[in-house]
């Protein structure tokens, strides 16, 4: 009994885990599984965008702690302990020639850069005599907090819907082989669900004087 | 003379403190070293691409060891996938490598989107339909014409309507 308990709910563990993987979403098991640092840590995805109405400025997104509902979103946080960083390489080696490391202490977070990191990799240190755009982070229920800076950036760190949609469920159903294509119309498996979102604005000029970037986000704990 | 000096230095006083009460947050701890827990760049890639056992592996791996550590596996994934090649023209080797190393392309000069009929990977736009540009890839064949149960989802946009200016995601459910 005991063990038919036991393959039961691991069947079941491994369903959720099988419907719930998505973009980034919960892909990052040595965050958010047992034992693991931070769920503030786990990203779901990331954006990078012109200002549809000033095609001098670029958008940067970096959203972390998918698939959560009004209620937990209610209580949400940034871990303090965490740094977000978004990478940028302008050179076409897909190492990071800039970074912007957003960090959160007491309901404010900062921005700092973007500035050429002291190392590229693995670990990373604040340069703290960097250039950074403070805002308050705006609580949930209430209208954007946002930072903005004389050299033309803006931040804003809080909870936002999830921009992305996906009929996930069919996917995995058509990945485990009980189906064998999409249905019409999909089922969105993140509608009704937030994210945590770090939002930047900048000119492009702060990123490179080339044609093109490359750029990626990473969670770090201390 | 004495009283206009003491009044300034009064003034510089005040000035200060302000400035303390404005910025409560300048003692930010900015001490330590950060290591690295989660990486991504484009959508689903550590999700369809990477098994169970190796995804904190792939998370923990810089963007320029990707492709050596990683490469066979995604190679693998699209072999079962039945993968020939797709509307880029692109081998399975040169797909691999191109969604191996897990970066975002984006351009500086003009479009900013994952495919928009006309661009393809220059951006990530919030209404992009990215999963669907990824199957038509994956699944799609030469002409994007095959596995046509495969290659969209029928979730078109996203539920809520994004905004018109910073910082243009929608509020929260």
């Amino acid at each position: 009994m005991k063990k038919k308990i036991l393959t039961t709910l691991i069947g079941c563990m491994a369903l959720v885990a099988g419907i719930i993987y998505a973009a980034d979403h919960i892909d990052a098991p040595g965050v958010t599984g047992p034992g693991g640092t931070s769920m503030g840590n786990d990203l779901t995805d990331i954006y990078a965008f012109q200002n549809p109405s000033d095609n001098s400025k670029m958008v940067l997104v970096c959203n972390v702690q998918g698939l959560m509902s009004p209620t937990a979103t209610a209580s949400a946080k940034f871990a303090n302990n965490t740094m977000y960083e978004m990478n940028i390489d302008n050179t076409g080696d897909n190492v990071e020639d800039l970074v912007i490391q957003f960090l959160v202490q007491n309901n404010k977070v900062r921005a700092y850069g973007p500035f050429t990191p002291l190392s590229t990799g693995m670990a990373s240190t604040v340069k703290a005599d960097a250039v950074y755009t403070e805002t308050t982070v705006t609580p949930y229920g209430t209208a954007p907090i946002v930072g903005t800076n004389t050299n033309g950036i803006k931040i804003f760190a809080g909870p936002r819907d999830d921009p992305f949609f996906f009929d996930l469920a069919r996917f995995k159903e058509i990945l485990g082989g009980t189906q064998t294509g999409f249905r019409n119309p999909g089922v969105d498996a993140f509608a009704g669900t937030n994210v945590m979102s770090l939002v930047i604005e900048l000119p492009k000029s702060m990123l490179g004087t080339g044609a093109s970037i490359n750029y990626w986000c990473e969670t770090k704990t201390k | 003379m004495k009283l206009s000096f003491f009044f300034l230095t009064f003034m510089a006083g005040s000035f200060f403190i302000s400035c303390k009460d404005d910025k409560p947050a300048e003692n930010f701890d900015t001490s330590g070293t950060y290591l690295q827990n989660d990486q991504m760049a484009r959508p689903a890639i550590n999700t369809v691409f990477v098994g169970a056992p190796r995804k904190n592996e792939f998370n923990t791996t810089i963007p320029t060891s990707m492709n050596g550590a990683f490469k066979t596996d995604f190679e693998n994934v699209l072999t079962s996938f039945g993968y020939t090649t797709n509307a880029l023209g692109q081998t399975k080797s040169q797909f691999a490598s191109l969604l191996v190393t897990d970066v975002l392309n984006v351009s500086l000069t003009g479009a900013t989107t994952f495919f928009d009929g006309t661009n393809v990977l220059t951006g990530r736009a919030l209404a992009d339909d990215v999963i669907d540009t990824e199957l038509l890839l994956i699944f799609g064949g030469p002409a994007g014409t095959l596995n046509p149960g495969l290659t969209k989802d029928n979730v078109n946009a996203n539920d809520k309507v994004f905004l018109t200016s910073f910082p243009y995601l929608a509020a929260p459910f």
